[in-house]
């Protein structure tokens, strides 16, 4: 007769706890995570995911805010004076360095597309509107707690740790945006 | 709770139900003859004061609840129409946002009363932790409370808050967005918060009821620190002290309905009367009032935490350990000692430099010579956050911070200036946060934080062994009788 036919065989007892144990443990985890995962963004707020934005009608300097994924963002055509600004900044100066052809797409360097959201918490930083301060970089500057985007979107001054996010987008034609 | 021998009632139906469930006799006990220090002031009235507003609080809103709608196409004109159409739904309304304010206004003189007399210390220290868990909880039921309306400061208030966690490094953005439940704060996220400020208030009540529970174990504190002795020290609580909690409360309610009545909108910004614009930010977004300590120390950390602020933090660190936080140095680190020194000094000199002297013209030259300075480790944003909740969680340690043998600040002067000078630290953090994020007031507000933290992370240890330990009275009896007869020579 061996151990394991004791009915008080303390190894087999221990081996059962633990196992009982590790499929309740994974029951648990798996239930936990639907709960959690309900939290999540739902297939239709996923839906939302892509905005068309017609350009024809926008002049040199102008910027327009449109929704995307119900967050504002921000298209602007900059002058030359702009683009030249933006590529002539020595990229080690920068906090979050990224060159302006990191911006932008190639042949296209008028137009700057970015989510019209700080990266500090959150704020719409001003400078879309010919009546909005652009902060001392002539980007954008956000009220909250003052950080300063230069005219290609990159933070360069104030709280925020990264330059403006570049959306996934793409020209469906020369007049057509399509961000998403 | 209330076991062991039971004296019978003489009503009938009590004493039929109290034989089957002794509730009668645990109110009896625990709010009736419960023996209570006879030298209670009034400062140890804003806990009963507290409990009424959490009540008030579920009460009106269980009742908003009933005519508000978690939309967010509808939520801003479901309030307007509370406050303009349904019966009584201004007064509603008002008890509520301005019950808000009061309740904080008790907690916080609750706590203050605590820090004051040492009713933190042994062996409080767990209905202490009790306390500020209900502190939290009450500032995340507010803040979503406050998202309700829908409103500007509604909206952005909520953004900028949820936006905090996204300063966690690897998951913080996932962790945004699944907070929202979408990819900004919209629908879902008013109905997620509506549904939460629904329930964290029983969870508050729960909480409410282990604090009471361990407070009778270990019965109350007193201005003077010293335990009762024996019946000489003590009060039955009924009528002595629901007499004192009844008139503090009718002096509250005074300042509550004056609110109510006069002044529904003075503690709530004008912005949160205008609907929430996900495109629009206004220009100053301030939280409300009970909030704007924490948000000015989140704001205070402007600098990025380099290599050189680490190396001289944790070098100092150990220092402060060494000299505050202990008696006399470890004999381990003795002969170190100067050699710390050295590398505090020189790693924090350019830590300075770096963190509070970058914008100053004649030092630029100086700056830009400072080889690796764009190493850090902790990046503003993740530091203000991490300042922010520290700010509350050391608190939480206080008992274990402060070491001294006396308990009351009454017979600690030292103790008790430098916990003046703390609320006045924190009520100087509460103006700079309602301020734009310039100088002065960015400075002004760094060096109130350093002294927030210095009182709690050094000044507090420090006393803990240094300050003298005073000849206490041998009784409360004593201490009241002493009193009473300087007052009768006056
Ligand atoms: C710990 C207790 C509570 C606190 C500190 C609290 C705090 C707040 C605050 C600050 C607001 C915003 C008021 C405004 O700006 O108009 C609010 C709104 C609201 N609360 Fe509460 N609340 C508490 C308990 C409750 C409970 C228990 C319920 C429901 C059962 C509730 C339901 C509501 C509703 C429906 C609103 C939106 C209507 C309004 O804004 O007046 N609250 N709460
Ligand atoms: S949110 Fe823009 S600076 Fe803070």
């Amino acid at each position: 007769m061996t151990d394991h036919s004791l009915p008080d065989n303390p190894a087999r007892r221990d081996f059962l706890y633990l196992t009982t144990g590790a499929v309740a443990a994974v029951g648990a985890g798996v239930t936990g995570w639907s709960f959690i995962d309900t939290m999540n963004p739902a297939a239709d707020t996923l839906a939302l995911a892509t905005t068309e934005v017609n350009i024809s009608s926008m002049q040199a300097g102008q910027s327009v805010v449109v929704t995307w994924q119900g967050k504002p963002v921000f298209i602007r055509r900059r002058t030359p004076d702009e683009i030249k600004a933006a590529q002539d900044v020595p990229v080690s100066e920068l906090r979050d360095p990224q060159t302006d052809a990191q911006r932008v797409q190639a042949g296209k360097e008028e137009w700057l597309v970015v989510v019209g959201i700080c990266t500090h918490l959150g704020c719409v930083p001003l400078g879309a509107k010919p009546n909005e301060p652009k902060g001392e970089y002539g980007g954008w500057f956000c009220p909250c707690h003052g950080s300063v985007y230069d005219t290609a979107g990159r933070i360069r001054k104030g709280p925020a740790p990264t330059n403006l996010t570049v959306p996934p987008y793409a020209f469906s034609s020369d007049t057509v945006i399509k961000i998403g | 709770m209330a076991h062991g021998p039971r004296e019978p009632f003489d009503n009938k139906i009590v004493e039929w139900v109290d034989s089957r469930l002794p509730i009668f006799t645990m109110i009896q006990k625990e709010y009736g003859v419960f023996p209570t220090p006879k030298n209670f002031n009034y400062f140890w009235n804003f806990g009963a004061l507290a409990m009424v507003m959490l009540v008030t609080m579920i009460a009106s809103g269980v009742i908003l609840a009933m005519h508000y709608t978690p939309n967010a196409a509808m939520a801003f004109n479901s309030v307007e129409r509370i406050t303009r159409d349904v019966n009584y739904g201004w007064l509603l309304r008002y008890l509520h946002m301005n019950g808000a304010s009061m309740f904080f206004i008790a907690v916080y003189i609750h706590i203050f009363r605590g820090m004051y007399y040492g009713s933190y210390k042994q062996p409080r220290e767990l209905l202490w932790i009790f306390g500020i868990i209900i502190f939290l909880l009450m500032m995340a039921t507010a803040f979503m409370g406050y998202t309700l309306p829908w409103s500007q400061m509604s909206g952005w208030g909520a953004t900028v808050i949820t936006s905090l966690f996204s300063a966690i490094p690897v998951v913080g953005k996932a962790l945004v967005t699944w907070l929202w439940g979408g990819f900004s704060v919209d629908n879902p996220t008013l109905n997620r918060f509506f549904a939460l400020h629904y329930l964290l208030p029983f969870i508050i009540c729960a909480v409410v009821f282990l604090h009471v529970w361990a407070l009778h174990v270990v019965g109350s504190n007193n201005p003077t620190g010293i335990d009762p002795k024996g019946p000489q020290d003590t009060l039955p609580f009924n009528p002595y002290y629901t007499i004192k909690d009844m008139f503090g409360l009718s002096i509250f309610l005074i300042v509550y309905a004056f609110l109510i009545f006069y002044a529904p909108t003075l503690l709530t910004h004008q912005d949160h009367f205008v609907p929430f614009n996900p495109m629009v930010t206004p220009a100053h977004i301030v939280p409300e009032w009970y909030f704007l300590p924490f948000y000015a120390i989140l704001r205070s950390i402007t600098f990025d935490f380099t290599l050189y602020l680490i190396v001289a933090g944790v070098a100092g660190g150990i220092l402060i350990y060494n000299f505050c936080w202990r008696k006399t140095p470890c004999e381990k680190t003795k002969p170190f000692i100067p050699a710390l020194l050295a590398v505090t000094v020189l790693f924090g000199i350019p830590a300075m430099l770096l963190a509070f002297f970058k914008d100053v013209e004649a030092l630029k030259g100086v700056i830009a010579m400072i080889p690796l300075a764009n190493i850090h480790l902790i990046e503003a944003k993740l530091g203000g956050v991490l300042a922010m909740f520290g700010s509350i969680l050391l608190l939480a340690v206080l008992p274990w911070l402060d070491r001294h043998p006396v308990r009351s600040g009454r017979y600690r002067p030292w103790y008790r200036w430098t916990l003046i000078g703390f609320v006045v630290s924190a009520v100087i953090l509460g103006y700079i946060g309602s301020q734009p994020a310039e100088q002065p007031f960015i400075t002004i507000g760094q060096l109130a934080t350093l002294y927030y933290f210095g009182w709690l992370l050094v000044i507090v240890p420090w006393l803990s062994h240094n300050e003298p330990v005073a000849k206490l009275p041998n009784s409360i009896h004593e201490a009241v009788l002493a009193d009473s007869v300087k007052g009768g020579k006056k």
